[in-house]
């Protein structure tokens, strides 16, 4: 008896010192697909973002708010409309041990810039980065580029010793068969180290205590485990076997509220849905309208608008996680105003009486485009809203696809009326006017406008913002932008997304817009 | 005999030749990776540009054939998803998926062949009804139902087994292998049922039925007159003939319980080649999918052909009439 009271009181305290030197926690997650690359320029993906986050850093990153905050650069300023200096924060070393300086910047924009690089749309209006000694750099623009701070959160700086050594000086090309050293080892100067990685099975990055940041949480181990099918995801996060779920399925959240040993957070996501229409073709191409073209005219727009009803949808459909708005991208974004955010109210009766007005008394036929598997209940929000344009006599006929058929064919303006989602990754109004609104020309203009709305003064308005430095003025021309495009009914904004994060009790984490989770700011009792 | 070996294997070429074709066109229709690998920003010249680099502006019978020589090479290009050569990647999800299939397949005989041979010698016990009774749920619930109560008995409520993954897995080589450790063959046991539990039933009923109809037959009969043990009439005389077609059946799905293995796998996160062709779909990644089409369709022409084979040297009867037929 004596003796297994005496190797139970050594398993005690054996457990008590591991407990106490154990501060330090391991965070599992999961989500449905798997990090794509740990090559941080080759795929500009949410998650694989997420993930280079912890491992890569860029000069400048977004805090907890999504508000810009120093990283690898400590300070900057501008010597010239076209020229921003940095400096760097000293004493910074990469993974393997080397020191982070002024060229490993010049290397990595110049890597980000390159053909196969996937971050193009973030260094836009970047011509390239020049030292001026070890810790002092330029970036050059074109032109003065006022979200150049914002675009720089996403290019993520590489050791330039480590990618020649590797031959990894170019991001992964699609033509060459053979895979890259940069595909599945990593080397950034984060708070985490990449350990090792399978695909498609298992990521575990272990914490780089050299870090020059402070880490707020008590993470020391990050294990990334995809989980494809929505139930067995939401098993292991109820078993224990996961702490974090990134995706949990919309139609468990009310479950998983009541379970204790669950926490949901929730937030809006940074990703706006809408409605598009044909405003270009002189006849619209899936209609029963012969010769002329219903959607040209801002009286039939109009009458859609009015008998959709976003506050339905938001209780009917997506079971109380959206937020109904009037504007196309997310509050967090620059140039958001709160006055124009005012969904609008659904009117019936105006609705048909506009139709008639525009001579459709009888309503008429139209195909809807609309992803199944790309926004949160898109196929059934199209349904929800076919009905409610069948009460103003528009017969809607449903083409529901999934996603890499659908953005093919949408994006050949191949459709007459279509739903799409938009998120704003710079944060910055522009991003969504530019691509949006602006009438189809260079350089990302009008490159999602799949209808093709069209309005010089809202291109007016938009180019002006491109250059202008001064941020009130931007912001004055993106709320003029946005107002004669709301009165146009150039789209039919329907509501924010909104993403609730699963975890167990025990977990704490910093839900941001942008749907990326970061274990420095993760508690784990 | 050598023609015979010879036709089988041409016939095995052409429908290779089809499987390829068919997996080749049906690409056509899945969708543009293209627009999933590029950013939604990108110009109509960065698409084609990428289209011209992809080899997909060529005409359709030229991609065929190159599609053709690289794949009987092995070569099926660059998974478009992991930026990772194709080959690799399904070598290295094969040993999941076979030793799954293998488990899943043991499990299936060796239940469910007793099982059957009870059901047959009692049938009329309550206990074999109530086998029967239950076997219909093996056959007629869908595997992704089966695995998914299975999680959330013996994961979620009970908390013993691992709701999803392969475990630790143990590197022989190229072979990575779940059986030389505790979690690794945890982790073999609910995906293993999953997969093997309609296979089982199929079994079991079929040798329940070979085994009722052989024990009617006159040389039973006669075994029984010589006043042998039921021990040997039954194993030695009736079991044994039950066996031919439980041989051809398990034969033929051991393809199946491979191909099919992409429900279990979803369901249990098993990295095998079936989660991996799913993920493929998903993302258009063209080159994965062909490539897993194909070893698909080469592992059936291949059970086919040994199945063949087998009944060639098992069936004195088929060796008799070939001889004949030349003869004349």
């Amino acid at each position: 008896m004596p003796a297994t009271t005496l190797i139970r009181a050594a398993t005690l305290s054996v457990l008590l010192a591991f407990g106490l030197a154990a501060e330090a926690k391991t965070l599992r997650w999961s989500s449905q697909g798997d990090i794509l690359t740990m090559d941080p320029h080759a795929q500009n993906e949410g998650l694989n973002n997420t993930v280079s986050d912890h491992i890569y850093e860029p000069l400048v990153t977004r805090d907890k708010n999504l508000k810009i905050e120093p990283a690898l650069a400590v300070s900057w300023k501008s010597i010239n409309p076209t020229t921003m200096q940095f400096k760097l924060r000293p004493n910074v070393k990469f993974h393997d041990g080397t020191p982070f300086t002024a060229d490993d910047v010049v290397f990595s924009i110049e890597r980000a810039l390159a053909p196969t690089s996937n971050f193009s749309p973030y260094m836009q209006g970047i011509t390239g980065a020049r030292k001026v000694d070890d810790l002092t750099v330029e970036i050059v623009t074109k032109g003065p580029n006022p979200v150049l701070l914002p675009q720089l959160t996403e290019v993520r700086m590489m050791s330039r010793a480590w990618a020649n050594k590797h031959g990894v000086q170019r991001p992964q090309d699609y033509k060459n068969k053979e895979e890259t050293y940069a595909v599945r080892n990593a080397n950034g100067t984060g708070p985490f180290i990449l350990k090792s990685r399978e695909a498609d099975v298992k990521t575990v990055l272990v914490l780089n205590s050299n870090w020059w940041g402070k880490m707020e949480g008590n993470v020391n181990e990050v294990v990334y485990q995809p989980i494809k099918q929505d139930g067995t995801r939401v098993a292991a996060l109820l078993s224990g076997e996961v702490d974090f779920v990134l995706d949990p399925p919309p139609q468990d959240i009310p479950r998983l509220k009541k379970d204790p040993k669950v926490r949901i957070l929730e937030g809006n996501e940074n990703r706006t849905i809408f409605f598009g229409f044909d405003q270009w073709r002189d006849e619209l191409q899936y209609s029963n309208v012969k010769g002329k073209n219903p959607f040209k005219d801002v009286r039939v727009r109009q009458a859609f608008q009015l008998a959709i009803d976003v506050n339905a949808l938001r209780t009917q459909v997506m079971r109380g996680l959206s937020i109904p708005t009037g504007v196309m991208f997310a509050p967090q974004s620059d140039g958001y105003d709160k006055s124009l955010d005012v969904a609008a109210k659904p009117d019936r009766a105006r609705a048909k009486k506009l139709l008639a007005d525009a001579g459709y008394p009888n309503g008429f036929e139209v195909t809807l485009d609309c992803p199944n598997n790309r926004y949160i209940n898109d196929e059934k929000l199209c349904q929800a809203v076919a009905a409610m344009l069948a009460q103003i006599d528009v017969k809607v006929k449903l083409n529901a696809m999934p996603r890499a058929t659908y953005f093919a064919k949408i994006q050949k303006h191949d459709t007459s009326f279509y739903m799409l989602g938009w998120g704003v990754p710079t944060f910055d109004s522009l991003y969504a006017l530019q691509s949006l609104m602006r009438t189809i020309g260079q350089g990302g203009d009008g490159n999602f406008n799949l209808g093709k709305y069209s309005n010089p003064k809202v291109d007016a308005a938009i180019d002006a913002m491109k250059t202008e430095m001064d941020l009130a003025k931007r912001r004055a021309l993106a709320k003029e932008a946005l107002t004669i495009h709301k009165n146009d009914v150039g789209h039919i904004p329907l509501h924010h997304q909104v993403i609730p994060w699963a975890m167990r009790s025990s977990v704490s984490a910093v839900h941001r817009a942008d749907n990326r989770m970061h274990a420095k700011w993760v508690k784990i009792d | 005999m050598f023609a015979f070996v010879l036709t089988r294997i041409a016939q095995g070429v052409v429908v290779m030749l089809v499987v390829g074709f068919i997996a080749f066109s049906l690409f056509n229709f899945v969708g543009d990776p293209v627009a999933l690998m590029l950013p939604p920003e990108a110009t109509q010249a960065d698409r084609q540009a990428m289209r011209e680099a992809l080899g997909l502006d060529r005409p359709f019978t030229v991609q065929f054939a190159n599609f053709v020589t690289n794949a009987v090479q092995g070569n099926f290009g660059i998974s478009l998803r992991l930026g990772r050569p194709v080959s690799a990647l399904l070598v290295e999800r094969l040993p999941a998926t076979l030793e799954l299939a293998f488990v899943a397949a043991s499990l299936a005989l060796l239940v469910g062949i007793p099982l059957g041979v009870y059901t047959g010698l009692k049938r009329n016990a309550w206990s074999s009804r109530l086998l029967l009774t239950a076997s219909l749920i093996g056959v007629s619930l869908p595997t992704f139902l089966i695995g998914i109560f299975l999680i959330l008995i013996f994961a979620v409520w009970l908390g013993w087994l691992p709701s999803f993954g392969r475990g630790d897995t143990v590197a022989l080589g190229a072979w990575t292998t779940g059986f030389l450790s505790p979690t690794g063959l945890k982790a073999l046991i609910l995906p293993s049922i999953t997969l093997g539990l309609f296979q089982l039933t199929l079994i079991m009923r079929l040798v329940r039925s070979e085994m009722l109809e052989v024990l009617r037959t006159d040389y039973i009969k006669f075994a029984r007159a010589r006043g042998l043990t039921n021990r040997a009439v039954h194993f030695g005389h009736a079991l044994r003939n039950t066996l031919v077609p439980v041989i051809t059946i398990t034969g033929l799905q051991l393809g199946s319980i491979i191909a099919f293995a992409i429900v279990t796998e979803t369901v249990f996160q098993w990295p095998g080649m079936g989660l991996l062709f799913i993920q493929a779909i998903q993302f258009a990644d063209i080159p994965v999918m062909a490539a897993y089409l194909c070893l698909i369709g080469l592992i059936f022409v291949l059970i086919n052909l040994v199945v063949d084979l087998l009944y060639y040297f098992v069936d004195p009867r088929l060796r008799i009439e070939r001889a004949g037929a030349e003869g004349h």
